[in-house]
Order: structure tokens, then C-alpha cells, then sequence
């Protein structure tokens, strides 16, 4: 009945979706380059937190070792360009893969583990990675390595970008990575929303809220689990691998940064939300407006962040947008499945009896 | 053939027997109940069943093949439904998500077929008031109806129910009664373990009385209730 007198709470965030999108897809070429570059570690930061809340917010692994992945894509990235001579976003694709191959072995010993354990245990595998980057020296060891100067403007895409935006290449490289990023993240949403609502979804949901009972009623949990793990590393070495390419330098500490690329990610998806899709993209909006906020006080910054975290994971648990979500009823990505309507099931109960 | 076959099962954990030497037939579309003092083993034989738990000794056989070493998820697929003493629901799903995963799962029913079978069930257990609530906010009661309703959402051929009528009123009791009588009516057999006796006993045509995991007695419930052992253990009366 709500959805009669109110049709506004689904068309106008799928509205407010697509003007957003629109505008974001034309940034490069309407905004000066500090916003596109800011922006893109925006959507960065907005895939590897929605994957980190897919592992963690929907199938209940919650992983500290996700900078495993994001380490692993930007090296392989890096060896794709400096050793074997390919193009930097073949080398994002080979980052993404390599990440997925690294996870087998990492879900083999990590999946033997349950929550704290779990947790701890991915963050040890995801410290070996690192000492092992450590010991490419083809790849600078544990100094690391640049990309070569104008590795970006010969890169698939920017010639094109350049003419298209009549900017420099440097500038072009810039726009060709954020688009990347932002499809992306779009990827990453359509693909989330679509697997949560299959049965897979449904019965990742059941591993997650109790295991033993997901057993009990056929649900196989460690292939799901194995299933959401790997696509998971998938997604966060891609990122990965894009991220650095903006950077274009890789050491094992800033590749492998559990800080960068898991303890920020986390406060992000637990902000925002926890186990909702849009969780995310709040959270992700509020980091980026209190590191601009409090950029210039150094540590304090980490103090509020931490505390703004406790306070949240104690007073919303849902997070900003549970909270928001609860209030207004307004869901743009409704994950429950509802019964069928009244009608059908008294149609249904009449025919048996 | 009996669809149900425990032969000389055995479970310790440490020092401590608590499945010992444990073996009975259950025959296509029986109804057994299960009795016996808190302690003695009546769960551990319901997990070394659904497979949640595998037996140190002994064989667990389904329609005559030997499934002691299935998984639960193989098990419940092959046929089993379980519900758990204490209620173990999803419980950030809703009460039709629940039923939704099991009917989606174990019950291996296709989408289009899934919502109508998980609503009749919710209508059958009472369900269907709170079908879009949050099963973690659902009191006691209703938890444990639903642990019932989800397990006969995996359209089971044998349904192990796992004291489902303690602190219902006489009312409640009544409707959970006719509740199960219907599913034993469509051919589904039951093993239920209740302290409620005369619910147990309006339902099962065997019982069986469990003591420090031993199986003390399996036969008709009259028989079984008026055996002198048997009061004195499970009812405490002196001799």
C-alpha cells in the first residue's frame, strides 16, 4: 500500500542514480584535474570497501588481509610493465587474476580458521605476501620501484582520451584510470545486487548468520564462501593494480599497507553500513569529508576517526545508512526477498484443500 | 527396508560415552518418539543422525545406503530435516527468508515453485503473521516453530524433531499436535525427542528411552511407560 500513495521511494534514487552517474562519467572533461584525481581515489576506496563488505557484511568473513590483494596486483601490474613489457592495464587484468590464484592457498590455510582467528590469520598471510614482495629484486626488493616515465601516455585508451578531452597525457592517463574506477564500482554494484538476490546470495546470507544451521539445511558453506573469497580478491586486485598506477611507485610497505588498504576500508563499510549496499558509498562520502576536514591536524585525525568508528559501532550498529534506512524506509537496493502476495497464496491453499 | 538404520553407533567425546552402542530401525513413515533424563544423549543421537556430528563406531544408513560419512548438507539433500533444540535462525533473514534458503537448498525447489511451498508451510505453522519480521527478534516460542517450519521447508522424508512443544500452552500444544499428525499423514516419517508426553504420544506409534547413552528400551509407548525401569529412571518413581 505504501508503494501506491508513495511510487517516489523507488524511482526517484534510481533518478538520482543515474544524474549521478552522468555527471561523474563527465568529471574529466568538466572539472579541473585535482577533482578527478580526488574523485578517483574516492571510487577507489568505494570498491575496495564494498568488496571488503561483501566478504564481511554478507558472508561473515571478516578479513584483515585484504591488502594481500591489493599488494599482489599492484606488483604483478608493475612486473606486467617493467619485466615483460605489456600494457599497464593488461597488467591491472594479470594484477586482478594473480590476486584471485594467491587467494586458493590463503582461503586453504585461512578457512581452517573461524572470526578472530580467521581474522588474524588472513592478516598473517597478507604480512608474508608482503615480505615476499620484499624479495623481487627484479623489482626493486624492498625499496621498490617506479613505473618508467611515460609509461601512462602510450597506455590503452589515453591517446584517445587526449584527443577526445584535448588535454595533456598526463592529464588523459588520469581520466582513462578514473573511468576505469568508476565502472568499476558500478560493476561492483550491479554485480553485488544481483548475487545477493540469487539463491547463492540467500544462502551466503544463511552461512553468515549461523553456519551450523546453513549445513542443516543443505546450504555447502565453504563453496560459497570459497566462491565470495576468490571473486572478492579478484575485484580488490584490480583495484589494486589501478591504484598504482596512479601512484607510479610500489614499495611492499605502501602496497601491502594494512592501514591503507584494510583499516580504512573497514571503518569505511562500518560507518556507513555494514551488510547493506549502500553502506558503502555513505561511508566512503563521510571519510572523504573528514580527511578533508581535518587534513592539517595530523594524528588527531586517526583519533576522531577511531572514535567516530566506536561511537558508531555502538550506538548504530547498522551504521549511517541502517540508521537512515530504518527511518525512512527508503531502500534503493532491496536485498529481502518478500512472500508472495496475499491473493496468490489463498489462490495456492484453495487448490489443495 | 527401513528408511532409517543405526547399527552399533557410538560417540565419546573424552572420557564421556554419550551415544553407546546405539542401534534401531525406522520404518518408511514412522513415528518414533524419543524419552529420556536431560543428559542422556537424545541430541548427540539427532547430530550423529543429521550428520552434524560422525560416530566414533557403527554405521548410519538411509533407504539401506551407508551415509555415516555425508556431510549434513549431503544428508539433509538426501532426505533429512532437522530442527534444533535450541533455535539456530538466520536470524538477519527474515522468517520466509528462512524458509526460502531450505526449501531453496535442501529442499531443492525451483524458484518458481519456492514462495507458494514456504507460505503453505508458514500457514501450517502459524507462521504467516510474522513472515517478513527479522527471525532474530522472534521470541521464544515462534523461534522454535520456525525451526520446525524450516525444517519441513527442505520437503524431508525423515524429520527429526528436537523438543519443539516444551512451554507451549494446552492450546498451542493441541495445534503443534495436529500440526505434525499431518505431516506423518503425508508420509513423512519422525523421530521427535519431547518431554511432553501426552503431545508424544498422541503422535508416535514407538518410543524409545534413552539413559547415559545407552538405549534402555524401544517398543510400544504403553508398554514402554508402564515398564517399571523405565519409571524409575525418566519418572524418578521409587520401586
Amino acid at each position: 500500500m505504501a508503494n501506491l500513495s508513495f511510487p517516489s521511494p523507488r524511482v526517484l534514487p534510481a533518478l538520482i542514480g543515474l544524474l549521478a552517474l552522468a555527471a561523474l562519467m563527465a568529471v574529466p572533461a568538466i572539472a579541473p584535474r585535482a577533482v578527478t584525481q580526488d574523485l578517483f581515489g574516492i571510487l577507489t576506496l568505494l570498491v575496495l570497501a564494498m568488496n571488503w563488505n561483501m566478504l564481511a557484511g554478507f558472508a561473515g568473513l571478516v578479513s584483515v588481509g585484504q591488502q594481500a590483494f591489493v599488494g599482489i596486483g599492484a606488483y604483478v601490474m608493475f612486473a606486467a610493465v617493467i619485466l615483460w613489457g605489456l600494457d599497464p592495464l593488461v597488467g591491472v587484468l594479470l594484477g586482478g587474476l594473480a590476486a584471485m590464484a594467491f587467494a586458493v592457498p590463503m582461503a586453504f590455510f585461512a578457512f581452517r580458521l573461524n572470526g578472530a582467528y580467521f581474522a588474524i590469520g588472513t592478516w598473517v598471510v597478507a604480512d608474508i605476501a608482503r615480505l615476499l614482495a620484499g624479495q623481487w629484486k627484479a623489482l626493486g626488493g624492498g625499496t621498490g620501484t617506479s613505473l618508467p616515465k611515460g609509461t601512462t601516455k602510450d597506455m590503452f585508451g589515453v591517446p584517445l582520451a587526449k584527443d577526445l578531452l584535448h588535454v595533456s597525457s598526463a592529464a588523459a592517463a588520469d581520466a582513462v584510470t578514473y573511468w576505469l574506477a568508476l565502472a568499476l564500482a558500478l560493476v561492483m554494484l550491479v554485480a553485488s545486487y544481483r548475487f545477493l538476490r540469487s539463491r547463492s546470495g540467500l544462502g551466503m546470507q544463511a552461512i553468515r548468520d549461523n553456519e551450523q544451521a546453513a549445513r542443516s539445511v543443505g546450504v555447502d558453506p565453504l563453496r560459497l564462501k570459497a566462491l565470495v573469497f576468490l571473486l572478492t580478491a579478484f575485484g580488490t586486485g584490480l583495484c589494486g593494480a589501478l591504484i598504482f598506477i596512479q601512484i607510479t611507485r610500489v614499495t611492499p610497505d605502501a602496497a601491502f599497507s594494512v592501514q591503507d588498504w584494510t583499516a580504512f576500508v573497514i571503518f569505511v563499510v562500518v560507518i556507513g553500513g555494514i551488510g547493506t549496499l549502500p553502506g558503502p558509498i555513505v561511508g566512503v562520502i563521510v571519510f572523504y569529508l573528514l580527511q578533508r576536514l581535518l587534513a592539517d591536524y595530523g594524528t588527531v585525525y586517526l583519533i576522531v576517526l577511531g572514535a567516530l568508528g566506536i561511537v558508531v559501532m555502538l550506538f548504530a550498529r547498522s551504521g549511517l545508512w541502517g540508521r537512515f534506512s530504518a527511518l525512512t524506509g527508503i531502500d534503493p537496493f532491496p536485498l529481502s526477498h518478500r512472500p508472495p502476495a496475499p491473493l496468490r497464496v489463498t489462490a495456492s491453499k484453495a487448490s489443495l484443500i | 527396508m527401513p528408511i532409517l538404520s543405526l547399527q552399533s553407533v557410538s560417540k565419546s567425546f573424552g572420557a564421556l560415552t554419550v551415544t553407546d552402542d546405539v542401534s534401531f530401525d525406522l520404518a518408511k513413515g514412522e513415528a518414533l518418539g524419543i524419552i529420556g533424563p536431560n543428559g542422556a544423549g537424545k541430541s548427540t543421537l539427532f547430530n550423529l543422525i543429521a550428520g552434524n556430528l560422525r560416530p566414533d563406531r557403527g554405521r548410519v544408513m538411509l533407504d539401506g545406503t551407508d551415509i555415516t560419512a555425508d556431510s549434513a548438507m549431503r544428508r539433509c539433500a538426501s532426505g533429512i530435516g532437522r530442527s534444533f533444540q535450541i533455535p539456530q535462525p538466520f536470524g538477519h533473514l527474515t522468517v520466509y527468508e528462512n524458509l526460502l534458503v531450505a526449501a531453496r537448498f535442501g529442499g531443492a525447489i525451483a524458484a518458481p515453485d519456492a514462495p507458494g511451498h514456504c507460505m503453505d508451510i508458514l500457514h501450517r505453522t502459524g507462521l504467516a503473521a510474522v513472515a517478513e519480521k527479522k527471525s532474530g527478534g522472534l521470541p521464544l516460542l515462534q523461534r522454535k516453530r520456525l525451526e520446525l517450519a524450516r525444517a519441513m521447508a527442505t520437503a524431508p522424508r525423515l524429520i527429526l524433531l528436537d523438543e519443539i512443544a516444551g512451554g507451549l500452552t494446552e492450546g498451542e500444544c493441541h495445534e503443534l499436535v495436529a500440526t505434525i499428525r499431518q505431516i506423518h499423514a503425508e508420509g513423512t516419517a519422525i523421530i521427535w525427542i519431547e518431554h511432553v508426553l501426552h503431545a508424544l504420544n498422541a503422535v508416535v506409534s514407538r518410543l524409545m528411552v534413552l539413559n547415559f547413552g545407552k538405549m534402555l528400551m524401544i517398543g510400544a509407548p504403553d508398554a514402554v511407560m508402564a515398564s517399571q525401569e523405565v519409571r524409575e529412571i525418566y519418572l524418578g518413581i521409587e520401586a
